[in-house]
């Protein structure tokens, strides 16, 4: 059974339609990479997931839990699901410590200390313990994304989503970043990311989904998708951004 | 700062010279010169402790009236402009008048001059601080709630652990102004007889007959008590920038 299950989801913003009719099933343990022009819906598909945005139509089935629209769901989808940022979105206001501690505290009820070992645990996996006591904006933006990475860890979801964590990043920064990701991706952890970086795509992707106007244009594995896309589209985008 | 409060006695001190002024109904060195500042120093207790009580009091009440303002429900933003444009509106003097003596007679409970004035100045500045507030939250990015939502905290746990945090370092400086304001204010109390700085500056004035030299005291009197605020919001504001700066 698919962790992820999307059966023809649609999503409007006034008029205006985000998602069209979009069916995507994600396996358990799979790293699935969304690409496409700006626009194209790619947020939009990933904040439907985590409930950050509702969708009117359709069914998306999240671990045996069908979605509708009610706050309750996102209590239960919650535990599963963690979301990594493009602007990182860490908690200025409070230590790298102090940001991966307040899920495990407040939500999965750990004490103080479980909190904090967990916390350093996940610190030393993207390998930055040495600014736990350090803020936010003491840090580089490498390191915040990995903080931000490892916030997310620390709630222990099944599904990890990425929307382009890496570009909001200065060029030196983004491999570190790719390099923590290339590693979670080597562990048993659902991952859907965002992503215009091809090289990891290509390391790392089981399959691709090349997503415009609102749809899925392709699904392909990375192989079959650099050698020669299926739909026009697709080799055209993949040119652009493969040239550039 | 300081020079300029030494200064300002010193020229009226002088001029009194030249004008027959009588500093004697406040001077220090005789007996009922100190005696008269200490009776006016006294009222400061009042004025402290009313203004302190009546912030506290109207950071609470702003704060509770602000989060249905915030809400998608139309209901809530109602209440919450209702209540903030109907307070906005009366004047703290009538406010203060109308808990005092309206108050009682519509609902039987009477309060004393203290928590009169204290009821009042609250209610009156809960309406700004609601505004205050608004404009705190508000100003903190959609993707903090978004952070916040991807790690699962409820709406309580949201406000109170990274929403307010922050919206609070960002409005310290205008609540420091409210509390300003708020002491100047607690001088209105005056009218319904509380013993606070002015109505003990008033009550000097009717028995030695030297408004001048005594109003003069009493804007010292207040001049000091403001700076001192002043400079408190402004260490407290220091002390939360280095902790997250
Ligand atoms: N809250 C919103 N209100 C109105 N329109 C929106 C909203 N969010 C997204 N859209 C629109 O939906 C479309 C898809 O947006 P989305 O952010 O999913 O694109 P994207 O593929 O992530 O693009 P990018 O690469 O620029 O991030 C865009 O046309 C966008 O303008
Ligand atoms: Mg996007």
């Amino acid at each position: 059974m698919p962790i992820i299950s999307m059966r023809n989801v649609s999503k409007f913003f006034g008029e205006f339609q985000a998602l069209k009719n979009v069916s995507l099933d994600v396996a358990l343990g799979e790293r699935v990479v969304v690409c496409g022009p700006s626009g194209s819906g790619k947020s939009t598909l990933i904040r439907c997931i985590n409930r950050l945005e509702l969708h009117e139509v359709g069914e998306i089935v999240i671990d045996g839990t069908t979605l509708t629209n009610k706050p309750s769901d996102l209590e239960k989808i919650s535990s599963t699901v963690g979301m990594v940022f493009q602007q990182f979105n860490l908690f200025p206001h409070l230590t790298v410590m102090d940001n991966l501690c307040l899920g495990p505290r407040r939500v999965l009820g750990l004490s103080e200390e479980q909190a904090q070992e967990r916390a350093m645990k996940y610190l030393n996996r993207i390998q930055i313990p040495e600014q736990a006591e350090k803020f936010p904006r003491q840090l580089s933006g490498g390191q915040q994304q990995r903080a931000a990475i490892a916030r997310s860890l620390c709630m222990e979801p099944r599904v990890l989503l990425f929307d382009e964590p890496t570009s909001a990043l200065d060029p030196e920064m983004i491999a570190e970043v790719l390099d923590v990701m290339t590693e979670l991706a080597s562990s048993s952890i659902t991952m859907i990311v965002v992503t215009h970086e091809m090289g990891f795509a290509r390391r790392v992707a089981d399959r691709m989904v090349f997503m415009d106007k609102g749809e899925i244009v392709e699904i392909g594995v990375p192989e079959d998708v650099f050698t020669a896309p299926k739909s026009k589209r697709f080799g055209t985008f993949l040119n652009q951004i493969l040239n550039h | 700062m300081t020079r300029l409060l030494i200064l300002i006695p010193a020229l009226l001190m002088l001029s009194g010279c030249a004008n027959n002024w009588g500093w004697y109904v406040v001077d220090p060195t005789t007996t009922s010169g100190w005696n008269n500042l200490k009776f006016m120093a006294n009222g400061a207790y009042y004025t402290i402790t009313m203004s302190v009580t009546a912030i506290i009091i109207s950071v609470v009440v702003g704060l509770l009236v602000t989060l249905p303002g915030l809400s998608k429900k139309r209901g809530w933003r109602m209440f919450n402009r209702t209540y903030v444009e109907i307070v906005r509106s009366v004047p703290v003097l009538v406010l203060i008048l109308w808990v005092y003596y309206g108050l009682p007679a519509l609902s039987g409970i009477t309060l004393n001059v203290f928590w009169a004035g204290v009821f009042a100045l609250a209610l009156s500045d809960s309406a700004f601080q609601a505004e205050v507030f608004r404009a705190g939250i508000q100003s903190i990015s959609r993707g903090q709630y978004e952070a916040a939502q991807s790690i699962s905290l409820n709406y309580r746990d949201t406000m109170r652990y990274v929403i307010l945090p922050q919206a609070i370092r960002r409005i310290l400086p205008a609540l420091g102004n409210q509390l300003v304001y708020m002491m100047k204010m607690s001088s209105l109390v005056s009218v319904i007889g509380l013993q606070e700085l002015t109505r003990a500056a008033n009550e000097l004035v009717v028995t030695e007959y030297r408004p001048l030299e005594i109003y003069t005291i009493l804007v010292l009197e207040y001049l000091v008590l403001i700076l001192i605020v002043s400079a408190g919001v402004r260490w407290l504001e220091r002390r939360l920038k280095t902790s997250d700066a």
